[in-house]
C-alpha cells in the first residue's frame, strides 16, 4: 500500500509575523520557513504505519511526500525524505495557492500516484485554513477522517478517532481514504544526521500544474492584511483581594 | 439573495453557536434559511423554527446523516447550494468537516472563521493565529463560509415562527460509517459559551490539581478550560483546550492560572473582555495581554480567590 503524505512550507511556529506597511501581506523577507508543524504529524504517522508494517507484515510499503510550493520548498521535502519518506514531489508554484488549487493540483497526483491513504495536517498555520484535506476528499470522492488522533489499518478499512468539541468521535472509511492530523496523533522524530545524508540522495521530482493540466484560479480575493487590534497591557495586582475589588468594581464582571 | 445556515446540533439539541452564525447571516442580509440535517432531529428543527429572523427550515432527516457524516452530508448542501447566495455553517468540528467538502463539491473557495461582515462579499477573518486580520472577498456564484461565534452576537433563540420543509433527498456515499463517540460529561457552562472562563496550564503539575479550578469555576459558574500544554502533558482531555487549533472563546472574564500565554493560546482567548492572569513567573507573556496580572502561586491564590468571590 502506498501512503502520500501532503506537506506546506510555511514561517516557522516560532517567529511573530508582521504586517507589511502597504497591508499587501506579512512580511516574510529573511524569515525563518519550516514544514507546517501539523504535517509534520503527518509524515510521521506515515513513517510509522510503514514500520509498523516492516514489523507486523502489515500493508503500508511506500512513503510519497508532496508539497505544492516554491522551489524553495525542497528543503521541507528533504526534511520528510529524512523522516523516513521513500520519494519526494514538488508541484512547483511560485504564487500564493488557495486550499481549492492546492487540493486540485493534489487530486492531479492522486491520479498519477494511486495511493491507499493520503495524510495531511488539519490546517496550515499560516492561513489557519483548514480546508485542504476535506476538499481533496470532496475531489476524489473519498471518505475522511479528519483532526485525527488515532489511525488503524485494519483489511480495506482505516478506523479513525476524531477529536471534535465534545470529546472524541472513531469512524471507519473504506481505502482509499483520507486522514488529516491534529496535535495528539503522534509525536514527530527528529530526523538523524546519518537519515539527513540519505535523504539528499532520495529521488525528489519537479511538477508543475501547468505539467498536471491543472488550473489554479481562484474565487477568493485579499484586498488587505492589517495588524490585529493590540491589546495593551493591564496592570499588576498586589493581592487577591485587590483583584477581586478590581473585578467587581472597576471591570464590573462578577 | 438567499442564505443557508446549517445548523449545528448533536442530534437532540440546537447548539448556541447557530444562533451566531444566524447573526452573521443577519449581517449579510437576505432571506435565511436553515438546514437541520441528522437523524430523529424533530425536537432540533422545532428549536431551529424559533430563531428569530428565519424564514424557513429544511429538515433532512434520514439514517443517512445521522452523525453527520461528510461524505453523505455534503453532497445534500451542494445539492441545494443552487437556491442560494450564501452557504453558512459555524466554525465547529462538525462546520469545519463538513463546509469545505461543500465547498470543492461546488468548485469555489471557502471563507474559513470570518469574524466581521464588510458587505455581502467580503469579509475579515484572523491568520496567523491572529497575528494578522485579512479582508478577503469572493466572486463565487455561492460563497461558501465557516463563522467564528465569538465574531457575532448570537440572535434571540425565541421569537420565530419559520415553515418547515422536509428534504426527501437521501445521499449515502457508503464510503464511511460511524463507530462510536466519547463525549465528556459536564455539569459546567460549555466553553464558547460561558460567560467566564477558568483556565490552566502547565502550572497546574497535573490533573489531579484542576480540582481548585473546577472548584473556583462551579462558584462563579464558569466553564474550565486548559492550554495546549495541559493537554498534551494529559492533565485534561482535548475537548478543554483553548487556542488557535482548540476551541476558541470570547466571555466577558477569562481567569488564565498557570499559563506562560504561548502565541497560540493567546489566539483562542484574546478577544475576551477582560483577562486576569495568575502566575508565578513575572516575565510570563501572559501578562501583557492580561487587564489585571497576579504574580502569585496559584495553588494560594485560586482557594483564596474562590474564597473572596
Amino acid at each position: 500500500m502506498k501512503v502520500l503524505a501532503c506537506i506546506k512550507r510555511v514561517v516557522d511556529y516560532n517567529v511573530k509575523v508582521r504586517v507589511k506597511a502597504d497591508n499587501s501581506g506579512v512580511d516574510l523577507a529573511n524569515v525563518k520557513m519550516s514544514m507546517n508543524p501539523f504535517c509534520e504529524i503527518a509524515v510521521e504517522e506515515a513513517v510509522r504505519l510503514k514500520e509498523l508494517s516492516i514489523k507486523e507484515g502489515g500493508v503500508a510499503t511506500e512513503i510519497v511526500v508532496v508539497c505544492i510550493g516554491p522551489t524553495t520548498a525542497q528543503e521541507q521535502l528533504r526534511t520528510a525524505l529524512a523522516l523516513g519518506a521513500d520519494r519526494a514531489i514538488l508541484v512547483e508554484s511560485a504564487e500564493d495557492l488557495t486550499s481549492l488549487a492546492v487540493a486540485k493540483l493534489l487530486k492531479a497526483v492522486v491520479d498519477k500516484e494511486q495511493p491507499q491513504l493520503m495524510i495531511l495536517g488539519k490546517q496550515a498555520i499560516d492561513s489557519d485554513n483548514n480546508q485542504t484535506g476535506q476538499m481533496l476528499a470532496a475531489l476524489t470522492g473519498y471518505g475522511q477522517g479528519t483532526f485525527a488522533s488515532k489511525v488503524e489499518v485494519a483489511g480495506d478499512k482505516v478506523v479513525v478517532t476524531r477529536e471534535v468539541d465534545g470529546g472524541a468521535q472513531t469512524v471507519s472509511l473504506s481505502l482509499p481514504a483520507i486522514i488529516t492530523t491534529d496535535l495528539r496523533l503522534n509525536e514527530p522524530r527528529y530526523a538523524s544526521l546519518p537519515n539527513i545524508m540519505k535523504a539528499k540522495k532520495k529521488p525528489l521530482e519537479v511538477l508543475t500544474p501547468e505539467a498536471l493540466g491543472v488550473s489554479t484560479a481562484s474565487t477568493n480575493k485579499t484586498l488587505k492584511v492589517e495588524a490585529p487590534a493590540a491589546r495593551s497591557a493591564g496592570i499588576k495586582v498586589k493581592s487577591v483581594a485587590e483583584l477581586v475589588e478590581k473585578l467587581k468594581t472597576e471591570a464590573k464582571v462578577i | 439573495m438567499t442564505i443557508l445556515v446549517i445548523a449545528e446540533h448533536d442530534g437532540k439539541t440546537l447548539a448556541p453557536a447557530t444562533l451566531n452564525t444566524v447573526a452573521a447571516a443577519a449581517k449579510i442580509g437576505g432571506d435565511i434559511n436553515v438546514l437541520v440535517a441528522g437523524q430523529g432531529i424533530g425536537a432540533v428543527a422545532e428549536a431551529a423554527a424559533n430563531i428569530a429572523g428565519v424564514a424557513k427550515i429544511l429538515v433532512a432527516d434520514n439514517a443517512a446523516y445521522a452523525h453527520q457524516l461528510p461524505e453523505n452530508v455534503a453532497p445534500l448542501v451542494a445539492e441545494l447550494a443552487a437556491g442560494y447566495s450564501h452557504i453558512l455553517a459555524a466554525a465547529t468540528s462538525n462546520g469545519k468537516n463538513i463546509l469545505p467538502r461543500v465547498a470543492a463539491q461546488l468548485d469555489v473557495d471557502q471563507i474559513s472563521e470570518i469574524i466581521s461582515v464588510i458587505s455581502a462579499d467580503t469579509f475579515t477573518r484572523p491568520i496567523y493565529a491572529g497575528n494578522a486580520i485579512a479582508t478577503v472577498q469572493s466572486t463565487a456564484p455561492v460563497k461558501v463560509i465557516t463563522v467564528r461565534a465569538t465574531g457575532f452576537d448570537p440572535v434571540a433563540a425565541q421569537g420565530g415562527s419559520a415553515a418547515v420543509e422536509a428534504l426527501a433527498a437521501v445521499h449515502d456515499a457508503g464510503t464511511s460509517s460511524f463507530v462510536s463517540e466519547e463525549l465528556a460529561k459536564s455539569d459546567r457552562p460549555e466553553l464558547t459559551a460561558a460567560k467566564i472562563v477558568v483556565s490552566g496550564g502547565r502550572g497546574m503539575q497535573n490533573g489531579d490539581n484542576f480540582k481548585y479550578l473546577y472548584s473556583l469555576a462551579d462558584k462563579l459558574g464558569a466553564g474550565v478550560g486548559a492550554s495546549r500544554a495541559a493537554v498534551d502533558a494529559g492533565f485534561v482531555p482535548n475537548d478543554m483546550q483553548v487556542g488557535q487549533t482548540g476551541k476558541i472563546v470570547a466571555p466577558q472574564l477569562y481567569i488564565a492560572v498557570g499559563i506562560s500565554g504561548a502565541i497560540q493560546h493567546l489566539a483562542g482567548m484574546k478577544d475576551s473582555k477582560v483577562i486576569v492572569a495568575i502566575n508565578k513567573d513575572e516575565e510570563a507573556p501572559i501578562f501583557q495581554v492580561a487587564d489585571y496580572g497576579l504574580v502569585a502561586d496559584l495553588f494560594e491564590a485560586v482557594p483564596e480567590l474562590e474564597q473572596a468571590v
